[in-house]
């Protein structure tokens, strides 16, 4: 196994007391594989994600533990975590766009980055030459300022610049949402590419867009308000879910082709809980139509079948 | 982060200033700005528990207190020779007296008065010249906005100083309004700078365009859509106005270019320089009128600090 | 760049052309006359009364018509003719303005820079460091606040008058000329460190600030967070914030160009140091008009040659204005 997460809990501070952003997760991921995370803003995708390589300031570990590769992440310690940063686990981010300062040529900060996490630059540099070329930049990147690229070639440097170092996790933390549609198609098929060259060994995909997730990735995740919904591979999800949620999200989805003209799409009416104060018992009861007695108690997040589990009531009846 | 106006070389502008000024065809930045109009409550709940805002707008309104009250606890006035000449303070003279037998205490508290006169209404025109110039050429864009640019860019350049010598000079400045008036007129380009680069920004805010494209009026859309939002940065911008002409009109009375036939805090320091008042160690005379003006603007950064942080969320969690 | 550049000269330009036109127009548009005003002023002799209104109605140019009053005076500044001083008459106003400038620029430049360095290291360093921040924030806050002359009356006052350390006025002791010798050298820095000081301490509370605020700002970036994230120690994501903080902290520096002068001015006058600062407060003690519109014209093209080295020193630094912006 790759990555192996075991009741992960990761809170929030705020002035008004703790966020719970991801209550509880447990999965894992196999070498090689692709998993999407996907679910509404604010049900945690963004916050598991980032938890597993670098917790911001308001962040606070507060149970369970990561694996990678047999070895334990320290992600609670921010300094020991370091060791693990860029080579082991690595992140391309949302802001791709800006994640290059803008007064220094690209080049310098990839050389000035990489040295100062004791990579010699001028040993990596001809791969890093070939990667660029792969995702169809050229070494003249290196040469400029980031002002000078456009968008998506910022966005592959950087995918190019996180990967460098071959990590065994890659997380891709919303790349495609601030792209249009033939854009998000080619950013999707580099990262299955990185992943067929191996230049990453797994990788969390996420995103609230299943579309894209069902053309990329292997298995697909689904959160709600911090807690897993359903896992599995990713034409299960999006043929045969068992969990309501998933169920609402993907009939809410139009179908390429198809026109809505006497039907209304179905959305999910309602907003999830806070997440300050989240009810107890199953945190999906108050917009599920299949809700009853038993969901106000928590269901466990269960194998119903071979790589698909569940966290649900009347999915697990 | 703080917006802070440069008067005595050397603070920054907040981010999206900075970037407008240097290269102006620069889209803004929006490192903090209020994301909605916040409910008045809200605002006043955090700002009376932020103790930045707490402790600037104490000094303050204590500075206040005294300019308002402390001239009827005394019944010496600024300018008559009323008694002894160089005395320390004592329990007669609060402040001690000048080497012309004049009370301080007296013309200190006149002098806040002064002070605040000059930094209210001098920072109230150049507020609004500068709001009205910016948000003008923010918003219209176009010929407007170059023409606007040309003009603030030129009174920007200008030192104020030098502007204000050569009126003064010519200009027998006889009132504290008149002062105030001409401070106004020379300060206001960097808050049009500031006040542009903000309405730019905002102009191009979806809820602008939603607003526009249901047929509201220019007027209706600046105060329903685009003032709300700016109102956190307007009011700071004025605080540091206020505080700016305090810290102008000093200097200038210190070169004795102010009203000669009242009392000012510069001019007291003017007075007691021309005086040998160092030389003579008559340090009561000299040391309350720019306490009195570092407590006054110093006081007035304070708050504005606060109030950055109470604006802008992302501040308070530090 | 070039465009970035010519859009500043033609900024400056126009702002001269506008400077030159107030200075010109002022003395003409205030209330009252000045040549009358000086006159009275001056007390003069019945007989003499003639004789100097009429000359100083021809050196206002009071005697042609305006528009040629304004030719002339354009004619005269660009051949470098400032007039002549009136209460030092025959003295032209450049050469006062000379014999003053060198001190002024003794003790501005040094101040300016030197407190803008000083002050940007101090706030990065306050911005990581809880127990500096706290003392310097404060401090900082009290020193931007504070009235320039009042800061030199106040070192006046304790390291000259009451603890004699340094010398109360003057920029070089009176026994001595002005020469290239140490000894002249030793007696202008004795002289200077006060006045120096009440500069420098107040610029740096403001830069200290701005640039503690800026890193802040800075290291919340995004491309902060990437290094973060992809593990880059603290130190390289300080050294690219610093980098990138500096920018506007430069675009601040030449906007206070302006108030820095002003401190200068305000600061040389406690000191009574020979520079342009006395010069025009004598100037308007003696109602010298010529003399304060040749120095407010010197000032005025002072600052706007600072502002354009500065501009030039800024398209080196940002990178971003030499590639050129695309339109907002």
């Amino acid at each position: 196994m790759s990555l192996r997460v075991d009741e992960l809990t990761v809170y929030y501070r705020s002035l008004r007391g703790d966020v719970k952003a991801v209550d509880g997760a447990t999965f894992a991921i196999g070498d090689g594989e692709i998993m999407g995370l996907a679910g509404e803003s604010g049900c945690g995708k963004s916050s598991l994600g980032k938890s597993l390589i670098r917790m911001d300031a308001r962040m606070k570990h507060v149970g369970g533990r990561v694996e990678l590769d047999g070895r334990e992440l320290p992600i609670a310690d921010d300094a020991k975590m370091n060791a693990f940063r860029f080579r082991e686990v690595s992140i391309v981010p949302q802001y791709s766009m800006s994640a290059l300062t803008p007064t220094r040529k690209v080049g310098t900060v990839a050389r000035e980055l990489l040295e100062s996490r004791d990579v010699a630059f001028d040993e990596v540099q001809p791969e890093l030459v070939r990667r660029l070329e792969l995702v169809g930049l050229s070494a003249e990147v290196l040469d400029r300022y980031p002002i000078e690229l456009s968008g998506g070639m910022k966005q592959r440097t950087v995918m190019v610049l996180s990967t460098l170092l071959d990590p065994s996790l890659l997380i891709a933390d919303e790349i495609t949402s601030a792209l249009d549609v033939s854009s998000q198609r080619a950013v999707g098929e580099l990262l299955v590419e990185f992943r067929d060259r191996g230049f990453v060994k797994s990788m969390i995909v996420i995103t609230h867009d299943l579309a894209i997730l069902y053309q990329i990735a292997d298995t697909i995740l689904v959160m709600y308000a911090g807690k897993l919904a359903e896992k599995a591979p990713a034409e299960t999800i999006v043929g045969a879910p068992r969990h309501p949620y998933t169920r609402l999200l993907i009939s809410s989805l139009p179908e390429v082709g198809v026109r809505f003209e006497e039907t209304r799409l179905a959305g999910i009416p309602g907003k999830p809980p806070s997440l300050l104060s989240p009810p107890t018992g199953c945190r999906f009861r108050d917009r599920c139509p299949l809700a009853f007695a038993k969901c106000e108690e928590e269901p466990p997040f269960v194998e119903l079948e071979p790589g698909h589990e569940v966290a649900c009531w009347k999915a697990a009846a | 982060m703080p917006l802070t106006e440069p008067t005595q070389g050397g603070v920054a502008l907040p981010a999206e200033t900075a970037t407008e000024l240097a290269a102006p065809t620069a889209p803004a930045l929006q490192p903090g700005a209020p994301a909605a109009p916040r409910a008045r409550s809200e605002v006043l709940y955090f700002a009376l528990r932020n103790w930045k805002f707490l402790l600037g707008s104490g000094i303050v309104l204590a500075a206040l207190l005294a300019a308002l009250v402390g001239p009827w606890l005394t019944d010496y006035t600024p300018l008559e020779f009323t008694g002894p000449t160089d005395q320390p303070p004592s329990s007669e003279y609060w402040f001690g007296t000048t080497s012309y037998g004049q009370d301080v205490y007296s013309q200190f508290v006149y002098g806040l008065r002064a002070a605040f006169l000059v930094g209210a209404l001098g920072g109230g025109i150049a507020w609004i010249l500068g709001v009205g110039i910016g948000f003008t050429a923010g918003y219209r864009g176009g010929w407007i906005d170059d023409v606007l640019n040309m003009l603030t860019n030129v009174v920007l350049v200008i030192p104020t100083l030098a502007i204000l010598i050569i009126v003064a000079a010519y200009l027998e400045v006889q009132s504290y309004t008149t002062e105030a008036v001409i401070i106004g007129l020379t300060s206001w380009p960097w808050a049009a700078r500031a006040v542009r680069s903000q309405t730019f920004s905002l102009k191009t805010r979806e809820f602008v365009e939603v607003a526009r494209l249901s047929g509201r009026s220019t007027r209706q859309i600046i105060a329903t859509e685009l003032a709300p939002n700016m109102s956190s940065y307007l009011l700071m911008t004025f605080i540091l106005l206020f505080g700016g002409a305090i810290l102008i009109g000093a200097s200038l009375d210190f070169l004795g270019l102010g009203p000669t036939e009242s009392i000012s805090l510069g001019l007291m320091m003017n007075n007691a320089f021309l005086a040998s008042a160092l030389l003579l160690g008559s340090w009561w005379w000299f040391l309350p009128p720019g306490l009195g003006i570092i407590a006054i603007v110093g006081g007035l950064y304070v708050m504005n600090v606060g109030l950055d942080e109470v604006f802008n969320p992302k501040l308070r969690a530090t | 760049m070039t465009r970035y550049l010519a859009r500043k000269v033609v900024i400056y330009l126009v702002t001269f052309f506008v400077a030159v036109t107030i200075d010109w127009a002022i003395p003409r548009f205030m209330p009252g006359d000045p040549v009358e005003g000086l006159l009275s002023r001056m007390q003069a002799q019945p007989g003499s009364v003639e004789e100097l209104s009429g000359y100083y109605t021809q050196a206002f140019g009071f005697d042609v018509p305006i528009w040629q009053q304004y030719l002339n005076f354009w004619a005269a500044l660009l051949n470098g003719d400032l007039g002549r001083s009136i209460a030092n008459y025959p003295t032209p106003v450049s050469e006062l303005i000379m014999g003053a400038l060198p001190y002024t620029l003794a003790l501005l430049v040094p101040a300016v820079l030197l407190s803008f360095w000083a002050g940007n290291k101090v706030g990065a360093l306050a911005a990581r460091r809880k127990a500096l921040d706290n003392t310097v924030l404060p401090a900082s806050y009290a020193l931007t606040a504070t009235p320039q002359m009042w800061l030199g009356i106040v070192l006046a006052w304790l390291f000259a008058s009451t603890w004699a350390i340094f010398p109360v006025s003057g920029a070089y002791a009176l026994d001595i000329q002005p020469s290239w010798s140490l000894e002249f050298a030793l007696s202008f820095l004795y002289h200077w460190i006060l006045p120096f000081s009440a500069l420098f301490l107040v610029a740096f509370g403001g830069w200290a600030i701005g640039m503690r605020n800026m890193i802040i700002y800075e290291l919340e970036a995004d491309y902060s967070n990437y290094l973060a994230s992809l593990g880059a120690p603290t130190k390289l994501v300080r050294k690219y914030a610093y980098r990138n903080a500096l920018l506007p902290q430069i675009t601040g520096l030449a906007l206070a160009l302006g108030a820095v002068v002003a401190g200068a001015i305000v600061v040389e006058i406690v000191f009574s140091y020979p520079g342009l600062g006395t010069l025009t407060l004598k100037a308007i003690q003696n109602r010298d008009y010529f003399l304060i519109q040749g120095i407010f014209l010197f000032l005025i093209t002072g600052v706007l040659i600072a502002n354009f080295l500065i501009d030039i020193f800024y398209v080196v630094v940002d990178p971003r204005t030499r590639i050129g912006m695309q339109g907002s």
